[in-house]
């Protein structure tokens, strides 16, 4: 458990200007995507980061591969601070981290064969000799599951499952250190997920692969995450193994969200009622000041709404067995 | 490399089916579609006779300057039926000078297309340049080149455009522009650019907005992409199908402002010919010659008309949306 850590995210935050923005406007407010987010990935294991739409997930990934500036905190890879790495130094940084994204038919450019997708990462960053490029490409589809014959085709004539093969491809192209997916099972058939999660799996495996994995869905994190990071409007609420997590959550939220996983056995759906939570998301322009999830909390109390719940009481990086919560009354102490 | 379980491969649905690019897919749907292939040849005889002009005539026996006096009557006008049309005037002669119709409408016929080529060709670069460069920087440019944009919109063009004619073809004139019609041809392509770049800037900015949001773009960014390799390689190759139908479409209504400001007096003067010359020498004589205004008119009807043709087939073609086959 204690392997050594990859990536860091030291208080990450991200705002984004909100409201008119023209050659004489000013913006007036900030959307708070990503609010003080710390996070910890170990060499050859999985993060999952699960959380409702909206709640700054996305924002998250594309901080963390550097494709957005975070307004604030550090992003630190191999021991190495990277937030303000740039020019040159930034290119070269894009070969260890690298990202799959959500939907395959917005992430692939329909005018490019398969082989220059894939090969496309090698050309930008000028690592392949010409010679080897078809060979490289064939072997990376090879290793997703492709057709190497295919390697001539356009995006339109793949099924959305073989599209995201084609993105797993392209990102494995660099030899990253470290893949952030960014939900990339939820735009496929459920047949097809199980089928790519595997895969994905199978290439941790083989190539000794780091995955930060963004999921709405817990019951796929569970499958392939070492650890889950419950995010709620841009904050993280719990963090724990899966074991511990899907077994005893200690947030309401995380307990919420589990209730509401449908059961494959209809009867022991049973045994525990489904929480459904009252009311919206608050607006991330202007969060309530205490507990972000206090409004919809059926515990909630008066310190609940005054003050911001810290994450658990230790830095969970020195104890990540336990698992860590941002709650004044969790749900498992007594 | 280790082999992927059975269990983790996407199962081979092709067989030997040759693959397509979208290019060659659009290609062949525009094949498919009868009517724009013969407006496409329509609008191919209309610029081979404009850039064959010469030979064409020299072909036919006929000059569009040479006065034919004995082809009109006492009066000046054309000695027979439909504009004394004859073995030697397949389409009659101009009222007045005995000028040889079908002449003048070939070589009017390339100062049409000349003025409609290079006009389209400034509109479509000027453009596709500040479009992209609006939507793919955004921020303090866009919003510059936006207002410009809006700014341009707003100028009554036509009426500047005959106004300034006189001042500007001089100027030009002063810039060692031969004079007469090579400088007021000069005048009318640079004047039509420069109001006309902001319908494709607009449509280029706002295809450019859309696209940069597609998660391709983040991907060759997430590789180190720079600005060259995301505009020519990620963002042009996929607005081409837009501009490509811009093109075909403003092209005939740069050919049908030529006409009308030579109509107005403003594009050239006579004796070159040009079919809005044509048509406005011919009002003049159409109770008694109809025919003289009837072919110019016909001309241009039927250019314009393949050339839009023609645009609507290239869009219907290069539009996915509009292609059953991908659906599904």
């Amino acid at each position: 458990m204690s392997s050594e850590i990859l990536l860091e995210g030291k208080s990450l935050v991200k705002y984004f200007p909100h409201g008119s923005k023209g050659i004489f406007g000013k913006s007036d407010g900030f959307v708070q995507a990503v609010d003080g987010v710390n996070l910890v990935l170990r060499k050859g294991q999985t993060l999952g980061i699960v959380g409702e739409s909206g709640c700054g997930k996305s924002t998250l990934a594309r901080v963390l591969t550097r494709l957005i500036e975070p307004t604030s905190g550090n992003i630190i890879l191999d021991g190495r601070d990277i937030t303000k790495v740039s020019g040159k130094e930034l290119q070269s940084l894009r070969r260890d981290i690298q990202m799959i994204f959500q939907d395959p038919f917005s992430s692939l450019n329909p005018r490019h064969s398969v082989g220059e997708i894939i090969a496309s990462p090698m050309r930008i960053q000028n690592i392949v000799p010409k010679g080897n490029e078809k060979l490289r490409v064939q072997e990376l589809m090879e290793l997703v599951g492709l057709n190497p014959e295919h390697y001539n085709r356009y995006p339109h004539e793949f099924s959305g499952g073989q599209r995201q093969r084609i993105g797993i491809a392209r990102a494995l192209a660099l030899n990253p250190k470290v893949i952030v997916a960014d939900e990339p099972v939820s735009a496929l058939d459920v047949s097809i997920q199980a089928q790519i999660l595997n895969l994905l799996e199978q290439l941790q495996h083989d190539l000794g692969l780091s995955y930060v994995f963004i999921a709405h869905d817990l019951s796929v994190v569970r499958h392939i995450a070492d650890e889950v990071a419950v995010m709620y409007l841009g904050k993280v609420v719990e963090i724990a193994r899966p074991e511990v997590l899907y077994s005893a959550p200690a947030h309401p939220y995380t307990k919420a969200l589990l209730s509401a996983v449908p059961s494959a056995t209809p009867r022991a759906s049973h045994m525990h009622s489904r929480i459904v939570l009252q009311g919206d998301v608050p607006s991330p322009i202007n969060p309530p000041v205490g507990c972000r999830f206090a409004a919809r909390c059926w515990k909630a109390q008066d310190i609940c709404v005054a003050q911001e719940p810290a994450l658990g009481s230790q830095s969970f990086t020195s104890q990540p067995e336990e698992g860590l919560v941002a709650c004044h009354f969790p749900e498992n102490s007594n | 490399m280790s082999n992927t379980d059975l269990a983790t491969r996407e199962p081979q649905v092709f067989g030997a089916v040759e693959s397509k690019s979208p290019g060659r897919l659009a290609w062949e749907r525009f094949r498919r579609d009868r009517v724009a292939v013969i407006a496409s040849f329509v609008v191919l005889f209309f610029v081979c006779i404009a850039l064959l002009a010469p030979l064409v005539c020299k072909a036919l026996g006929i000059n569009p300057l040479t006065l034919d006096r004995k082809a009109l009557n006492d009066y000046g006008l054309p000695n027979g039926p439909f504009g004394a049309i004859s073995r030697k005037h397949l389409l009659g002669v101009e009222p007045g000078t005995g000028r040889d119709i079908l002449a003048r409408l070939i070589y009017g016929a390339r100062v049409s297309l000349l003025v409609g080529f290079v006009s389209t060709l400034l509109t479509t670069v000027i453009g596709v340049v500040l479009g992209i460069v609006a939507g793919y920087r955004r921020g303090k440019i866009d919003a510059i080149i936006s207002r410009f944009t809006d700014l341009t919109l707003a100028f009554p063009s036509l009426l500047l455009i005959i106004a300034l004619t006189r001042p500007f073809t001089q100027r030009l004139e002063s810039f060692g522009v031969p004079e007469g019609n090579p400088a007021r041809l000069t005048y009318i392509v640079l004047v039509l650019s420069l109001f006309g770049w902001v319908y494709v800037a607009r449509i280029v900015r706002g295809q450019t907005l859309a696209l940069r949001e597609r998660e391709f773009v983040e991907a060759a960014r997430a590789s180190g992409a720079g600005h060259w390799h995301m505009v020519f390689k990620e963002l042009l190759p996929n607005i081409w199908a837009p501009i490509i139908v811009i093109v075909s479409l403003s092209l005939p209504g740069y050919v049908a402002v030529e006409s009308t400001l030579s109509f107005l007096g403003v594009g050239l003067l006579p004796p070159d010919a040009s079919w809005g010359v044509m048509l406005g020498d011919s009002v003049k004589y159409y109770r008694a010659d109809p025919a003289y205004l009837f072919v110019p008119g016909v001309a241009l009807i039927v250019l314009v008309l393949a050339f839009n043709v023609m645009g609507d087939g290239l869009r219907d073609a290069l539009d996915p949306k509009s292609d059953r086959q991908q659906l599904g």
